[in-house]
């Protein structure tokens, strides 16, 4: 028996946290959030820690029943979420009553949608983390997409702080990835497996994203690009946002449920920063791929960090205008208190 | 092997560490003695080392470490690996019951007994090159020649896990309940993955290392099961000569 109940499930939701490390030398795959991004901006917006556990949906979101009063944010995807029917803001945290049903619906912009809840969801973890990872059944919630009926609990039943809801980005933090189709990517580690010519092939095409896309990896589909020796090489560990090209000579982009080792050629690999644009690329979509240099791309990151860490802060303040601590004591023990000011 | 590894950017927070273009014992040694001295240098700022065939797969975090200081620090203990003190390889003896149609299929088409197939792939120490495809899946290196044998023609949708099988010159253990194509001979009450374990990946299974199987009987099999499901289960594992 849990807080929230799960009235409709939507194909492809999941719970996960930003990713299982330590454990890839063993061939277990990192799984977590496709959109870290996202995800890591809606456990902000709640207060949670950034790895708390949250709900992933994808093309669909889920129905929520809240049993309790909760506050919650919901990010990523643009999936015009409702509570009890009317529309609710993304991108912020939000107020749920005792009793009130969420509903996330089809995905507007982006494909996947996250859903974090202040407290975070109680699971065991498996391997240091809450991550679902579907192949090998574990982790998540029993190790599978979320179905109807299921009743996740609430690892802390924190209090609802009014402060909590006016909790938003500042427009300057704001970004707007969603449909930017433009993703940034070094090449290698085999860029020499490539002859020049589909080198060029590869970075002035677009290349549409198949159906044949998963939590695992995305297939795209465009212009043949022709290896100089064979597709294959010697299997080695695969990074992620690894964009392998198998025989066919049409790139796949490994994603976070990827396999850990692989034997593919790669022609190249997404910045971190630019990832969360592919997983909020759908089927159908067209991506332009642009080199950079590494150098560049850490800059990049630094900069997006260094926004996050803006963002923490900024929020932070805002709690401490508003919070005050006293300690009390009440037969003899000792409590501490936080009071928010109105 | 190359005289000088060559190190490759795999994104913005990864490098791919290669030393060499074969699948080569000699090679593999090396790849897992840099591993455990990247391991034991602590190296602050680096994630997931992964080893493989002939690479490494180092991920790190470029707001720690920046990257050229992470190179130059790895070409350091490149240099030094042979002055670095590292354990000694373990050999991890895994109990099989050989049984199967697979194991009458690789008899037949390699012209043996049963007798004899379990002779030959009960007798190797079979060298870990590496983990991967699912987790605590072992690539492993020599198998008898004789024992080679092609793939099924239609792949099972569901191979049990501790399935052992041979597939062209390739023997490995299915971890984790799976599609595959492989020619069962026979299976393992051990568990080589298990989430749920303190050690999720079984004591020992690790690249660099070796495995050896060890002929069982059904009874014997029944009786490390019951050990097994009780989480009682000590795998025999000793050092060996490296």
């Amino acid at each position: 028996m849990g807080e929230l109940k799960i009235i409709k499930a939507g194909p492809m939701t999941t719970i996960q946290d930003l990713g299982r490390f330590g454990y890839m030398k063993y061939g277990m795959p990192t799984a977590g959030a496709v959109d870290q991004y996202a995800f890591k901006i809606a456990n902000i917006l709640v207060g949670n820690p950034e790895d708390e556990a949250a709900i992933e949906a994808t093309f669909l979101g889920p129905t929520i029943q809240f049993k309790v009063e909760a506050v919650i944010a919901i990010t990523g995807g643009g999936m015009n979420p409702e509570l009890d029917g009317k529309e609710i803001p993304m991108w912020q945290a939000v107020k749920v009553s005792k009793g009130s049903k969420l509903s996330l619906n089809g995905v507007k912009a982006g494909l996947r949608g996250y859903i974090a809840i202040r407290g975070g969801i109680k699971l065991p973890e498996v391997m240091g983390s809450k991550s679902t990872y579907l192949r090998g059944e574990l982790g998540g919630f029993k190790g599978r997409k979320l179905k109807q009926g299921d009743e996740l609990s609430l690892a802390k039943n924190k209090e609802v702080r009014e402060f909590c809801l006016k909790r938003s980005i500042p427009a300057d933090l704001l970004e707007d990835y969603l449909e930017d189709r433009k993703i940034r990517v070094i090449v290698g580690p085999q860029g020499d497996y490539f002859t020049s010519k589909s080198l060029e092939t590869f970075l002035t095409s677009r290349y549409q994203l198949t159906t044949q896309s998963d939590r695992m990896g995305c297939r795209l589909a465009g212009p043949t690009l022709e290896h100089t020796k064979g597709a294959d090489i010697i299997s080695d560990g695969i990074a992620s946002g690894a964009i392998q090209v198998p025989g066919d000579g049409q790139p796949i982009i490994m994603l976070a449920d990827r396999q850990t080792t692989g034997g593919y050629a790669k022609i190249a690999n997404v910045i971190s920063i630019d990832l969360p644009k592919v997983a909020q690329a759908k089927p159908g979509d067209k991506l332009k791929f642009e080199q950079i240099e590494v150098v560049e791309a850490q800059q990049e990151l630094k900069k997006k960090e260094e926004r996050i860490a803006r963002l923490k802060e900024w929020l932070a303040t805002e709690v401490k205008k508003r919070t005050r601590y006293f300690k009390i004591k009440v037969d003899g023990k000792l409590f501490e208190v936080e009071v928010e000011e109105q | 092997m190359y005289n000088q590894a060559r190190y490759l950017d795999a994104g913005d927070k990864a490098v791919v560490v290669e030393l060499g273009n074969q699948i080569s014992t000699e090679i593999n040694r090396k790849i897992r003695n840099f591993t455990l001295a990247i391991e034991k240098e602590g190296l602050e700022g680096v994630g997931e080392v992964v080893p493989t065939y002939r690479s490494l797969l180092i991920t790190y975090d470029p707001l720690t470490i920046e990257r050229d200081l992470l190179i130059e620090k790895l070409k350091i203990l490149e240099e030094n690996l042979e002055e670095i003190e590292l354990p000694q390889p373990k050999l991890v003896k895994i109990p099989t019951l050989y049984k199967g149609e697979g194991l009458e299929y690789v008899s037949q088409v390699n012209g043996l007994t049963a007798e004899e197939v379990v002779e030959l792939h009960s007798k190797p120490k079979y060298l870990i090159y590496m983990l991967g495809f699912t987790p605590g899946f072992v690539y492993l290196g020599g198998l008898a020649e004789k024992l080679a044998t092609p793939r099924l023609q239609e792949p099972l949708t569901k191979i049990p896990a501790g399935s052992v099988g041979i597939a062209d010159n390739q023997t490995g253990i299915y971890p984790i309940e799976s599609p595959g194509g492989w020619q069962l001979i026979g299976k393992t009450p051990v568990k080589l993955f298990d989430p749920d374990r303190k050690q999720p990946i079984l004591e020992g299974i690790e690249s660099g290392n070796y495995i050896k199987f060890e002929p069982i009987t059904a009874e014997e099999y029944e009786a490390i099961a019951v050990v097994v499901e009780d989480g009682d289960y000590q795998v025999e594992v000793k050092q060996i000569d490296n």
